[in-house]
């Protein structure tokens, strides 16, 4: 028994002593490296940790067109395309210096940059950039890996700096296409991640962090920070603590709720690039009648949804286009559709559906479409619609939801992968492979068939404007928001900028200020 | 001896069903593998090649026979998630979350056992009537939340730690240490609670015992008898409660990673289950699942060391 309490008090003092010695040290650890660190601390050398709410994908392959948002965001940074978008939504020059476009816009034609390198420290090519267009096409597999440039017929070098793209037939729109990644010949980009953007690919440590290190030879302005880390953070709750305590110095993951007590912070609040939207699967027996469509339109206050799941911060939305490409925005489409309990009670008895019910699928991780989704359920029930919530996983969303088109209705936010008009439309087309609400409309298919085809740019954003129209006239689907996205970054960091479609979070702005 | 060897075999099928069942689990929930590296652009001859090219195509019991003898000889197969071995993506991460489950468990031990004893002692002074709801309510906070309070309270308060910024075992051993400390804090208060009231109750119990009377009738004080004799008996339930409770802070920890951004097993679990990434998942689980049936094992042969009426019933 002695023997016993004897042990047991040495375990207590162990422990005890542990502590202690643990103390002194980090303490003068925290303090060489304090964030808010001494003047000490000039340009070169900066590092910054950066938040991010899920591990990176896989393959970092940029080609890979099923990447998360969170990798398209952060491979923004690690690779470029002949061209690339900048703050204002236009297409600038990147590893080409120009290009021209012949008057049937079926031939585009891009002269190099000189100079470009890769991290590797090789010249860009036009062998290069004719390798990466060939693969991200799919010419020579026949199934394009980015299928927006499925419209490649051919890739030649004409001599050394020129490289002619000709196309299967006109599209006006090409070359918002070409911010695809230009890789060096003959890398497997899934086991080596080579680019010519800012930073440089450096290391990962899975579900853990990301570090990426400035390109010192970059083309053009190149990063301000020598060192960024990527630290995956996925609960919002501790990546607001990690705020506080200064362990990361920005993110741009945060919702409207979560930011409320990070005032005095520096928060900076833009669009988050997706149309979110209640998803009505059109093929569900109520649902193919387009009078219960319009009655759950007439039933459901956008602003409302915006209000209560996101504290106002959000831009409404009528139909499937991103609110930053303005030109092809409709907002008459936004009154189609007042707030009207009685008409929406009228449409839904007309129908015969007065005790309507169905079920609303909602992927669990993704917050702000569950506060949607709860928001509209108790819209509903004012007009003697039953909504009731499922809460899927991911994985259960994606194969069931979206692969699998079982569901009746769900609340997600869809996104676009190019600067083009197309990205937002395409889906709809009766005949898509992604048309998982499964509509189906003459008049859009052959509107969206004419669009594509057509090189004058003012007449094909009509055609895609009409298609807008035909969704919205159509009640496709209950158009909610485009919310709002914030970056919320410790006051001593600055250079954060939006882009207003794609998914990037440029991190060559970012510094630190003294 | 028998029962050694009775309990082993026991513990060996166990172990076996465990992951059977674990790996069948996989199969029957939604969801494929394939879908989820592929992503929405994908030709049904493409998903068909990688569904080959992983095996998935083959009978589930002859891809877990299959599973299993590379697990027994020490390979946990290749990542879906990561395209690396499952050995390389767990290195590092077991030390972790092994070094926070330990370090818990030292504390609800070392804590637990003189509470238990001095909420019997001084049960009718302030310190038991403070004590005795004190516990109650610790016990009812859940971890993760506690977690949260102790990071609000430790980190940005009192700022005695950074939180969110873990400090790696290679960087300083003891800031590594010094960082986990609030994790462990936050496993073990309920657990201290828990136990050190499950050995109260047992002390209290025990004090009814004929054995009692004799001792007081001895001429010795309370103290002298729960110290010299209560103690040892009532220890007995708290040993094996506190070997399985090992494997309790093992599935808390996973949680309380999350909040204090520790990189250990706990988040890539929960991570390799959404992506469907099985051979992490499963040697995660798997490993978790021995920690329980061996920790379970160990209790019942130190119960019956101790206690010889165990071995004869």
């Amino acid at each position: 028994m002695k023997k016993r309490l004897l042990a047991l008090v040495l375990a207590v003092l162990m422990t005890a002593a542990l502590c202690a010695c643990g103390g002194g040290k980090s303490q003068t650890v925290q303090a060489t490296d304090n964030p808010t660190g001494s003047a000490g601390e000039q340009a070169p050398g900066q590092e910054l940790t950066v938040g991010i709410a899920a591990d990176l994908d896989t393959s970092l392959d940029p080609h890979v067109s099923s990447s998360s948002a969170g990798t398209r965001e952060v491979l923004f940074n690690i690779f470029e395309g002949l061209v690339k978008p900048d703050t204002d939504g236009n297409l600038i020059p990147a590893i080409a210096e120009e290009y021209t476009v012949n008057e049937t816009a079926d031939t585009y034609t891009y002269t190099l940059r000189e100079g470009v390198r890769f991290h590797n420290g090789k010249t860009v090519t036009v062998g290069d950039v004719v390798y990466s267009l060939t693969r991200a096409a799919g010419l020579e597999t026949g199934e394009p890996l980015v299928s927006e440039l499925g419209g490649i017929a051919s890739v030649e070098a004409k001599d050394d700096r020129t490289v002619v793209v000709r196309l299967k037939a006109s599209d006006a729109e090409f070359n918002a296409y070409m911010h695809a990644a230009i890789i060096p010949e003959g890398i497997d980009p899934n086991a080596e991640v080579v680019g010519t953007g800012p930073f440089r690919f450096a290391s990962r440590t899975p579900q853990d962090s990301i570090v990426l290190e400035r390109f010192a030879d970059y083309w053009g302005e190149g990063a301000k920070a020598d060192r960024i880390t990527l630290k995956v953070i996925p609960d919002g709750q501790t990546m607001v603590m990690s705020l506080r305590s200064g362990a990361i110095d920005m993110t741009n993951h945060l919702s409207a709720s979560q930011i409320a007590d990070l005032s005095d912070l520096t928060i900076l609040e833009g669009g988050s690039n997706i149309i979110q939207a209640l998803y009505l699967n059109n093929d569900f027996e109520p649902f193919r009648d387009l009078r219960v469509r319009q009655a759950l339109c007439y039933a459901i206050d956008r602003q409302g949804v915006i209000d209560l799941a996101n504290d106002g911060h959000g831009i409404p939305l009528g139909s499937s286009m991103i609110p930053s490409m303005g030109k092809y925005v409709v907002p008459e489409l936004l009154d189609v559709y007042r707030p009207d309990a009685e008409k929406a009670k009228a449409l839904l008895k007309e129908a015969g559906c007065e005790n309507l019910s169905f079920s609303i699928t909602v992927p669990s991780n993704m917050p702000a479409h569950v506060d949607a989704a709860q928001v509209i359920v108790e819209q509903l029930r004012a007009v003697g619609v039953n909504a009731e919530i499922k809460l899927v996983e991911w994985a259960t969303w994606y194969d069931e939801t979206y692969k699998g088109r079982r569901f009746e209705s769900t609340v997600v936010g869809m996104d676009t992968h190019s600067l083009a008009a197309s990205g937002c439309l395409a889906r709809f087309v009766s005949d898509s492979g992604k048309n998982f609400i499964n509509f189906k409309n003459d008049e859009y298919d052959e509107t969206y068939r004419k669009a594509l085809a057509t090189v004058d740019e003012q007449e094909q954003t009509e055609l895609f404007k009409r298609c807008e129209t035909i969704l919205t006239e159509q009640a496709a689907n209950v158009y909610l928001q485009d919310a709002a996205s914030f970056a919320v970054m410790q006051k001593n960091v600055s250079g954060y900028r939006f882009y207003p479609a794609l998914y990037i979070m440029d991190l060559s702005t970012l510094e630190r200020t003294a | 001896m028998h029962y050694v060897l009775k309990k082993t075999g026991v513990l060996l099928a166990t172990l076996l069903l465990v992951s059977l069942f674990a790996f069948l689990a996989f199969e029957i929930i939604p969801g494929d593998p394939t879908t989820m590296l592929l992503g929405s652009d994908y030709t049904p001859e493409r998903a068909e090649a990688l569904r080959q090219s992983l095996g998935l195509d083959r009978n589930v019991f002859l891809r877990f026979f299959d599973w299993l003898c590379a697990f027994l000889r020490g390979d946990m197969g290749t990542s879906y998630s990561y395209a690396m071995p499952v050995r390389e993506v767990l290195r590092g991460k077991i030390a972790v979350t092994a070094v926070l489950s330990l370090m818990s468990w030292v504390l609800v031990v070392s804590v637990s056992v003189p509470l238990g004893i001095a909420l019997v002692r001084y049960q009718n002074k302030a310190f038991g009537r403070i004590c005795n709801p004190l516990n109650q309510v610790i016990m009812a906070i859940p971890t993760f939340f506690l977690g949260i309070l102790l990071t609000y309270l430790f980190g940005l308060v009192l700022k005695l730690f950074t939180p969110g910024r873990f400090i790696p075992f290679r960087e300083s051993v003891s800031g590594c240490l010094r960082y986990l400390l609030f994790p462990a804090l936050a496993i073990s208060l309920p657990k201290i609670a828990k136990t050190a009231r499950l050995l109260r109750a047992s002390i209290l119990g025990e004090m009814k015992q004929d054995y009692v009377l004799t001792a007081y009738s001895h001429g010795n004080s309370r103290w002298l008898v729960i110290r010299n004799h209560v103690v040892r008996n009532a220890l007995l339930p708290v040993v094996t409660y506190l070997a399985m409770s090992l494997a309790d802070i093992v599935a808390s920890s996973i949680i309380v990673e999350q909040v204090f951004v520790v990189p250990g097993l706990g988040r890539l679990l929960v991570a390799s289950i959404s992506n469907r990434d099985y051979p992490v998942a499963l040697s995660i689980v798997v490993m978790i699942a021995s920690v329980v049936v061996v920790m379970n094992y160990l209790a019942d042969i130190l119960t019956q060391a101790i206690d010889p009426r165990v071995r004869l019933s």
